[in-house]
């Protein structure tokens, strides 16, 4: 035994001077390297797959999700503009966990012992070589009184994780009277979707002038200005919704008053019939466990080139979780997801590593049920910087379309077809 | 034309990495265009199996897919998004997904079956 161990160093100390990266030792008592992803989203969803599609029979993949399906964000707000269903959103694990040969296993991450390299879950452990956290993304309700309870929670939603909370909230906008307010609350950027708060007020928008024209919506942006795609949202606003929609940039929620139909910033309060608060958002909670959210307690610091944790060894973080000047989308996180699944690899055997990765990111976003423009830009790691740096190229459609719209549905097909099979 | 000749160099590179390569299943590519590749999957699905009405990239004529991406970054083409994406990528790139795209199985992608939203799924 001693001698074979022996011999398996050599040979892959010899790999790794021909292909100039270093195998690690596996744990003792385990056949092959286990890796362990937290979290089945886009990012997590994408790097079990591509672990095994690049690493074959090399590695254990074992994936952790609470959850029982998997509930696309992206398409969520055309719930409730009236077009899609949830339940078109909403898809089983089955086919990605049997097609690539994934352990899987639904609990919840309790602790992470990142000295011993050990997951514990709310029902087992887990020993790794390799730990991926896709943990997505958490809210902050701290500065946020009035929203403590969850039936605060339900009362005001935030419909920022598709789901239950969406299907509320199209409830809430179909009983709304017909002359009724919507009020919307956006954070201060960075936040999961940068467009998709715009998008959600076309949405909106799209619903009441079908079925309330004498409604209104006022939006409670953090921002000084709308984040993505300006131009663009500005004008449809202005050409579909005339009159509908008022912008209010610079305001913070301090306080939510439920009873009362009430959202306070600084300077103003703000009643409406139904009200949605997108709170801040920070790592996800198996991050914040491991203490990996590093930038302003919120977002984590990782190395481009690998995804590992600039302050937890052998944890990786991918997704919106991370900490880059990068949107976070469900189309970066599976790029991001991708790069981390080849850099796991190298480490844990002898396939090479890309060392100047490159991806590309592609958004749409709906300002009708058929009308849909795009930002779109590839990323490319900048040695000098150790960054991910927009290339030439990059940009936003002239104008929103029903082409584009195709597209958008073909970018979705395209993207569950990748991640889920 | 420089075309083909810039065309011909990395596939023998390519070539030359199949017979060395730890996974034989299929031919090992770089790892920069394999990871630039699959980021192409969010719209031409995995390996450019595409299940939409985004065209299938997978065993497309490496030839005729240079040509196209040139196109669309000079503008000969006009695209809605796609110019965006050729233009951000070196000549090597897109050659090197050329190759990549061109050897890639056609194989009918799957679309996963959308379910009812179970009640106990709470975030």
């Amino acid at each position: 035994m001693s001698i074979d161990r022996r011999s398996f160093l050599k040979l892959s100390s010899a790999a790794a001077l021909l292909t100039g990266c270093s195998p690690m030792l596996r744990a003792a008592g385990r056949p092959k390297p286990r890796v362990v992803v937290v979290g089945g989203g886009y990012a997590g969803a994408a790097a079990a797959k591509y672990l095994k599609l690049w690493g074959g029979n090399a590695v254990d993949v074992v994936v952790v999700e609470p959850s029982s399906q998997f509930v696309s964000c992206p398409l969520s707000n055309l719930v409730l503009g009236g077009s899609k269903t949830i339940d078109e959103l909403t898809f089983s694990y089955a086919a990605l966990r049997k097609n690539h040969d994934l352990q899987w296993v639904r609990d919840t991450v309790v602790a992470i012992d990142p000295e011993h390299k050990k997951l514990i879950l709310g029902r087992s452990d887990f020993g790794y070589d390799k730990l991926i956290l896709a943990p997505g993304v958490d809210f902050i309700y701290d500065a946020l009184p009035g929203l403590e309870s969850e039936a605060a929670r339900k009362q005001v939603p935030h419909a920022w994780k598709a789901g239950e909370q969406t299907v509320n909230l199209r409830r809430q906008l179909e009983s709304m009277p017909d002359d009724g307010v919507f009020v919307m609350s956006i954070p201060k950027a960075p936040y999961r979707c940068p467009p998709g708060p715009y998008e959600r007020v076309c949405q909106v928008a799209f619903y009441f002038k079908q079925h309330k024209p004498k409604a209104r919506i006022i939006v409670l942006d953090a921002n000084p200005e709308i984040v993505s795609k300006k131009g663009l949202f500005t004008k449809a606003w202005a050409d579909l919704y005339p009159g509908m929609i008022e912008y209010r940039p610079n305001s913070v929620v301090v306080e939510v008053d439920v009873a009362g139909h009430t959202l306070m910033t600084e300077f103003d309060s703000i009643k409406g019939d139904v009200l949605n608060v997108i709170p801040p958002q920070r790592a996800g909670i198996p991050a914040q466990l491991v203490h990996a959210n590093n930038v302003d307690q919120r977002w984590c610091e990782v190395d481009f080139l690998t995804y590992e944790s600039m302050v937890v060894p052998n944890v990786h973080i991918i997704g919106d979780a991370v900490s880059a000047a990068l949107p976070k989308s469900a189309h970066m996180a599976t790029s991001q997801a991708r790069v981390c699944a080849n850099a796991v690899l190298a480490a844990l055997t002898e396939q090479p590593i890309d060392t100047s990765p490159v991806f590309a990111n592609t958004c749409y976003s709906y300002v009708t049920d058929h009308m849909a423009m795009h930002v779109a830009n590839v990323y490319r790691y900048n040695q000098a910087k150790k960054i991910m740096l927009s290339a030439e190229g990059g940009g936003v459609s002239d104008a929103p379309s029903e082409v584009e719209a195709d597209y958008a549905r073909y970018w979705a097909q395209n993207i569950w077809s990748d991640v889920l099979t | 034309m420089k075309l083909i000749a810039f065309y011909r160099i990395p596939v023998l590179g390519i070539l030359a990495c199949i017979s060395g390569s730890a996974f034989a299943q299929t031919p090992q590519y770089s790892p920069h265009i394999q990871v630039l590749a699959a980021s192409c999957a969010a719209c031409h699905g995995t390996d450019g199996n595409s299940v939409g009405g985004t065209p299938v990239l997978a065993g497309l004529d490496s030839l005729y897919f240079i040509r196209q991406m040139k196109a669309f970054r000079s503008g000969e083409r006009t695209a809605t998004v796609m110019q965006r994406h050729a233009k951000g990528l070196t000549e090597d790139e897109i050659v090197g997904l050329a190759a990549f795209f061109s050897t890639q199985p056609r194989v009918a992608g799957k679309l996963p079956p959308s379910m009812k939203l179970e009640p106990s799924h709470e975030h």
